[in-house]
């Protein structure tokens, strides 16, 4: 279990997206903090890099992963970690966060963010691989809860029970993604409310808000559309319950302009305070 | 049933495109199947869309998807970075289109141009660098970030078209074999089309091979006066776009 915590942080930021990078080079951008896809930085130099830098002296940044692969069977790969580490030295980040999932396994990744079964030898696995995630960036990390659009027949607890016991053995944290939620409630039939209300509220350190798709069968989390009425409402009880949270919004597909995502930033500083206030 | 059982078994599943629902896996989970089959295939399509941007153009939608189905179909992705699984797309188009050398060759020059772009930062010399060297021993020290690749066509042209939205020309062979170097000076992406003299004297470069012996090598029996003067001009065009980063003695 990492000894090392992370500092309290709240506030409402953004995901750093190419089609802003020129807004946030250039004027002060009122957000508190910014998320950065780790993976689109770990790289040698170049633009990137230099773009991050400048960043990194205007906002406190969050890195968030997409590759980390927690939960493979076959462990955590270790290039990755080295360059994960490299990265995370650099930037100094407020914390770091990948998915509760696997990418890959035995040489293959699909990079996308398959799911896993909530089973005791699953457990085992993923609290290992993140002792080992934490041991080499030396700091605790935070996992995000994904959406899923199928679930294993020999799956032993909720997703948000296996997710209270992985902090309690690791140190770990909860990147509690409302849309996720309500985006595997309604393909997996549960209560999007009472998974919230399984949530330890201690460990929750960040949420992220976004939008999603209506497919054929399911609701797919596309990450293109505006945050919708029911995650906002599902939001309002995530404050309720978790207080001040460090709020964020994704958008990774038809991105507005930067005005439009500051303003439904606006709408996540509404919803918090009146959720506050009426605490 | 283990965890790496049934991880195999969806990998397995989503590979193949289809199949049998892999064991484990609930009955209610033949939607949410066809999901990950069709996510992973779009995102690989996507990614090099993305990273092969002009030669998508120069083929159309249905040639390129075609070729990048070809693709992940026969080269599953392996490594943690997306950026990593457009390596080798040149190769599979050489292979999918053998009478039409453009297409690969546009193919690696949106790759190496990717490349280049978050390669290793190195700052490039100056002119006062050289005022002391001694020729005699010297090597040179070029950016991390060059690469060269033969060409056989006009492509460079093509794909300087295509970048700046006007018509493309025709395919042309070239009357001479050439090459491309491609290269990143500050945090621009660079190239340039050269000629089989630059191209060898480049690659031997890279190879550590010291200045005086490269122009030995270079020069046949009886032009070794022109080749000192090409290579002088050489030197003066790579100190101008910042190729040398280093003179080791």
């Amino acid at each position: 279990m990492s000894d090392r915590v992370i500092a309290p942080f709240e506030g409402f930021g953004l995901g750093l997206r190419p089609p802003h990078y020129a807004e946030f080079l250039e004027r002060d951008v009122p957000v508190d903090f910014v998320e950065v896809i780790s993976e689109n930085f770990m790289v040698r130099g170049g633009r990137p890099l230099h773009i991050l830098d400048a960043v990194r002296e205007r906002h406190p940044v969050a890195m968030h992963g997409v590759s980390m692969s927690i939960g493979s069977a076959d462990g955590v790969k270790p290039d990755y970690l080295r360059r994960l580490k490299t990265l995370v030295d650099r930037v100094d980040p407020l914390w770091v966060s990948d998915h509760l999932c696997w990418t890959g396994l035995e040489g293959f990744n699909s990079h996308d963010l398959l799911p896993l079964p909530y089973t005791e030898e699953a457990m085992d696995v993923v609290c290992a691989n993140i002792a080992r995630v934490q041991e080499v960036l030396e700091r605790p990390i935070l996992l995000e809860n994904p959406s899923s659009y199928l679930t294993f027949a020999d799956d032993e607890m909720s997703e948000h029970a296996f997710m209270a016991r992985m902090c309690e053995a690791t140190g770990c944290s909860l990147l509690l993604d409302i849309n996720n939620i309500y985006v595997s409630g309604t393909n997996h039939g549960f209560d999007p409310a009472a998974y919230i209300a399984g949530v330890p509220v201690e460990r929750v350190r960040q949420i992220h808000l976004a939008g999603h798709s209506q497919g054929k069968d399911l609701l797919i989390d596309t990450h293109d559309q505006p945050v919708p009425d029911p995650v906002w409402a599902l939001y309002e009880t995530a404050c309720r319950r978790f207080g001040p949270v460090a709020t964020m919004i994704e958008r990774d597909d038809d991105i507005p302009p930067l005005s439009e995502m500051l303003a439904e930033l606006d709408i996540a500083r509404a919803r918090a305070s009146r959720m506050e206030r009426a605490a | 049933m283990s965890l790496l059982a049934i991880q195999r078994g969806l990998r397995d599943h989503i590979l193949a495109g289809g199949g049998d629902r892999p064991a484990g896996v609930a009955p209610s989970g033949e939607a949410g199947l066809a999901v990950y089959r069709r996510a992973y295939r779009a995102q690989l399509v996507a990614c090099l869309r993305d990273t092969f941007e002009h030669t998508w153009s120069w083929l159309g939608d249905d040639g390129f998807d075609a070729a990048a189905l070809s693709h992940i179909a026969a080269r599953p992705p392996g490594g943690w970075t997306l950026d990593a699984y457009s390596e080798d797309f040149s190769q599979t188009l050489a292979g999918l289109y053998p009478d039409d050398p453009e297409v690969a060759e546009l193919a690696w020059l949106d790759w190496s141009l990717r490349r280049a772009f978050d390669g290793p930062d190195a700052d490039p010399i100056t002119t006062e660098a050289l005022a002391r060297v001694d020729w005699e021993s010297a090597a040179l020290t070029l950016s991390p970030t060059l690469t060269i690749g033969a060409v056989a066509t006009n492509s460079a042209a093509i794909w300087g078209a295509l970048a700046e939205g006007q018509a493309p020309p025709a395919v042309e062979r070239l009357p001479a074999p050439a090459a491309i170097r491609v290269w990143r000076q500050g945090l621009s992406p660079q190239y340039r089309t050269i000629d089989a003299f630059e191209q060898l004297a480049l690659a031997m470069a890279l190879d550590g091979c010291g200045f005086a012996r490269l122009c030995e090598q270079l020069a046949g029996p009886d032009d070794a006066e022109r080749v000192i003067a090409r290579m002088g001009g050489l030197l003066g065009a790579w100190l101008h776009d910042g190729l040398i980063c280093g003179v080791r003695a």
